[in-house]
């Protein structure tokens, strides 16, 4: 594939807006195609192994059956009117200019098959109101282009009836799984959170020798003994994080940055075997039974380890499922301490201690990066942090800029609730559809370049597990470099200035004394 | 329904007779027709909310930053209806032919009122002179609309035949309204006779008049139709969960009945 964007741009060239919309070419997607879900991966979940005979009317079936049970979906294939408005929104559609990745054109695809089976109009005039039937055809469409939405919700900001594409996505994948086509990505990662406890299928034994690595990693680095307890009875916290977290980079330096605040609040807290995972995939097909299931496991690990609070890594749909979902899912939690928020984000839980002067930062230790933030898209449009509408942007920033000096935010149409999905979210973060991938990342390619060139921006910080693995991926693709995303707690691990314990080593070296003078860098 | 009284014109006489005729079954249709529409319109559209309103909302997806209280939430569902605050957020031009074509309808929906009653409330009798015009305003908005609809590649790639034929009909019914108004006058008080007389289950004759005819007719096919198309987004936008719910879940446990029965039912 030639390389998406700019790098064959004249030089002098004015630089490619986030936005500029792409000439239509239809099809143009048509074979991206994440691979198949084994049997295994389906019957572990309770799906038929693959393709059932009788597909169509246990399609249909399970189509009226979700009907029932989603306001969402009713309302949302009934009410829109093709006015337009959400027809340039998607990234996947800028990206590609593929019609079919217009969120409205998403739709249709379900829609069409919900009119010609439950609306009279499209039973007795089908051409009339585009209602088809379902074919083969129909659902090699589907596979596809459901596959090649991150539920990212951009669109639904954008819609006069709040249309959310997410929900329809979500319901044709949960169809599809019903009928036996499942992606392998997404049903092979919820089998291993139901037998190991994350989707990684990190056993207890690798990741207590991981978290004793990290221990002596930070001790040599610091000279502080930070612990990375796990499993430890009597903790008062639970720290639960994508398991990302606990090997891949940028995320486990963020993993370090939450240890570090642990340690200097001084609460006992603990990482669990058992829910050793943040993420939850369930969401991604829709399943309320699969989300469910693995929501319940992050109860059982509170209720068995005794402790108080859950505090939740830096995982943009995981963080949607915390917020939003566990709740209803895996609540009531009335035997955590109502004083804090049930779960708490890592990011609400490192300000707070932030507006307390719990915290001693030395700022100057991230001089030579300019940040900007790239807002998640779960964290944007479906969850909040703090009491105030709008605290999931304002709170990063307040971090970020706690312990950077130089932080410069993006165009105003790409970030905060308007923020792109960073094309590998929704479970398309599988190597088989890099390709969707790169052209779902272009928007937000193009807005990073312009604060690079602009503003001399050299990092772009992100709370999101799977952002930061999607950037890792294809910054190089835009002529990035690879560790030009990083997590924020590892700016916050930069920064952090710790207090030694008894028997720690004493001051050695170069760690910044209290209240240094910051350095004066080169600012924009 | 009793048979409708004529009024008396002049002596009677056989093309009397035969008008009388005509006019009685035309009468009769028309009465007919919009008794039918009324009744599919508000029982079809009462069907759909009670829909709407009994599927359960298992989960809390409003879009965020969202209000954090109900009455929030009030605030965001008026900005939604009254002002089209996201179709802004989205597209100037959409927003501009959707609003002009809305805010004009409103004002001539408005002004039909007096139609319906005797006495007329003052309100109605204020806004005739703006209810007048607004039709103009229906028509440039549905033609801004429509144009793009052609025009624009990717809403034209998204348009059905039943868009076009939707625009058609209000183009046709505010083109209709307008040509008795502007060009050719209709008898406007037999017409306002016939409704009250409808409404009264004593239908009075209908003036034979074409453009009348066409209007009356087409606004009957789009109550008709209301239910059973697109049209639905004017209760689906109250419904919308991304919308209308109030962002509290750590706060408050929000789970459907189905759920409850599913997973809690025994706990």
């Amino acid at each position: 594939m030639a390389k998406v964007d700019i790098l064959d741009r004249a030089a002098g060239e004015e630089l490619p807006d986030p936005m500029e919309m792409p000439a239509l070419c239809p099809g143009a997607m048509a074979q991206s195609n994440p691979y198949l879900a084994q049997p295994a991966h389906n019957e572990a979940l309770g799906f038929p192994g693959e393709l059932i005979e009788d597909w169509h009317d246990v399609a249909i079936a399970k189509m009226g059956e979700l009907l029932g049970k989603y306001r969402s979906l009713k309302v949302y294939l009934d009410s829109c009117v093709k006015c337009g408005a959400c027809t340039d929104k998607c990234q996947y559609f800028l990206g590609t200019g593929d019609p079919k990745n217009m969120p409205v054109a998403r739709q249709d695809l379900l829609r069409k098959v919900y009119r010609r089976h439950f609306t009279l109009a499209g039973k007795f005039f089908p051409k009339l109101v585009g209602a088809e039937d379902l074919t083969k055809e129909v659902l090699d469409d589907w596979y596809s282009y459901f596959h090649q939405c991150s539920q990212c919700r951009r669109c639904s900001v954008y819609c006069p009836y709040g249309i959310d594409t997410a929900e329809i996505s979500m319901a044709a994948r949960e169809i599809m799984d019903s009928i036996g086509i499942g992606q392998k990505y997404c049903n092979e990662i919820i089998g291993k959170v139901h037998k190991i406890g994350n989707n990684l299928g990190l056993p207890k034994p690798a990741l207590a020798s991981t978290l004793e690595d990290l221990e002596e990693e930070v001790y040599d680095d610091t000279g502080v003994k930070v612990r990375f307890p796990l499993d430890e009875p009597g903790a008062e916290i639970l720290l639960v994080t994508p398991s990302a977290d606990f090997f891949a980079e940028p995320h486990i330096d963020g993993l370090i940055g939450y240890a570090k605040v642990m340690h200097e609040a001084g609460v006992k807290w603990t990482l669990s075997s058992y829910a050793s995972e943040a993420a939850n995939f369930g969401m991604f097909i829709g399943s309320y039974e699969q989300m469910r299931q693995v929501a319940q496991r992050i109860r059982k690990a509170a209720l068995d380890l005794g402790v108080k609070r859950i505090v939740v890594g830096e995982c943009g749909h995981a963080w949607r499922v915390a917020y939003s979902f566990w709740n209803t899912l895996a609540g009531p939690w009335d035997f955590l301490d109502p004083n804090y928020p049930v779960p708490q984000h890592i990011c609400e839980f490192t300000y707070d201690l932030i507006q307390k002067g719990k915290l001693n930062f030395d700022k100057s230790q991230n001089d030579h990066m300019t940040l900007t933030f790239h807002d998640s898209c779960n964290v944007a449009r479906a969850s909040r942090m703090g009491d105030m509408p709008g605290g999931q942007f304002e709170i990063p920033r307040a971090v970020i800029k706690a312990v950077c000096n130089n932080y410069v935010d993006m165009a105003e149409d790409t970030i905060r609730e308007a923020t792109f999905c960073c094309g590998g979210g929704g479970g398309l973060l599988s190597d088989e559809i890099i390709d969707i991938r790169k052209k779902g990342a272009q928007p937000r390619m193009r807005a990073l370049r312009q604060v690079v060139e602009e503003h001399g921006v050299t990092h772009m910080a992100a709370i999101c597990a799977i952002c930061k693995a999607q950037f890792t991926k294809v910054l190089p693709e835009f002529d990035f470099a690879r560790d030009t995303i990083v997590s924020v707690h590892q700016l916050v691990s930069n920064a952090i200035i710790l207090t030694p314990g008894p028997d720690d080593d004493e001051d050695e070296d170069d760690d910044a004394p209290d209240g240094a003078p910051e350095t004066e860098d080169d600012e924009d | 329904m009793s048979r409708p009284h004529l009024r008396p014109d002049g002596p009677p006489g056989a093309t009397d007779t035969l008008v009388r005729g005509e006019t009685y079954v035309l009468t009769t249709v028309y009465a007919l027709v919009f008794y039918v529409a009324t009744a599919l319109l508000v029982g079809g559209l009462a069907f759909r909310v009670w829909q709407y309103a009994t599927t359960p909302a298992p989960l809390k997806i409003p879009t965020t930053p969202a209000p954090t209280t109900r009455t929030g939430v009030w605030f965001r569902m008026a900005r939604e209806v009254v002002l089209f605050q996201s179709l802004f957020k989205s597209n100037k031009w959409i927003w501009l032919f959707g609003y002009l074509f809305h805010g004009a309808l409103a004002l001539v929906l408005l002004r039909h009122v007096r139609y319906f009653q005797e006495p007329v409330w003052t309100v109605i009798t204020l806004i005739q002179p703006f209810g007048k015009y607004a039709g103009f305003a229906m028509i440039a908005g549905l033609g801004g609309l429509w144009a793009r609809r052609l025009l624009v590649p990717r809403i034209r790639y998204i348009t059905n035949p039943s868009d076009h034929l939707m625009l058609g009909l209000l183009v046709a019914i505010g083109l209709s309204g307008l040509g008795m108004k502007f060009l050719a006058h209709t008898d406007i008080v037999a017409v306002k006779a016939f409704f009250l007389g409808l409404m009264r289950f004593n239908p009075q004759p209908l003036p034979a008049d074409p453009a009348l005819l066409i209007h009356l007719g087409l606004v009957a096919a789009l109550m008709i139709v209301f239910p059973f198309s697109k049209l639905l987004h004017a209760p689906g936008v109250f419904f919308s969960p991304t919308r209308n719910q109030v962002d509290n879940p750590r706060e408050r446990r929000h789970v459907a009945k189905w759920a409850t029965a599913r997973y809690e039912s025994g706990k």
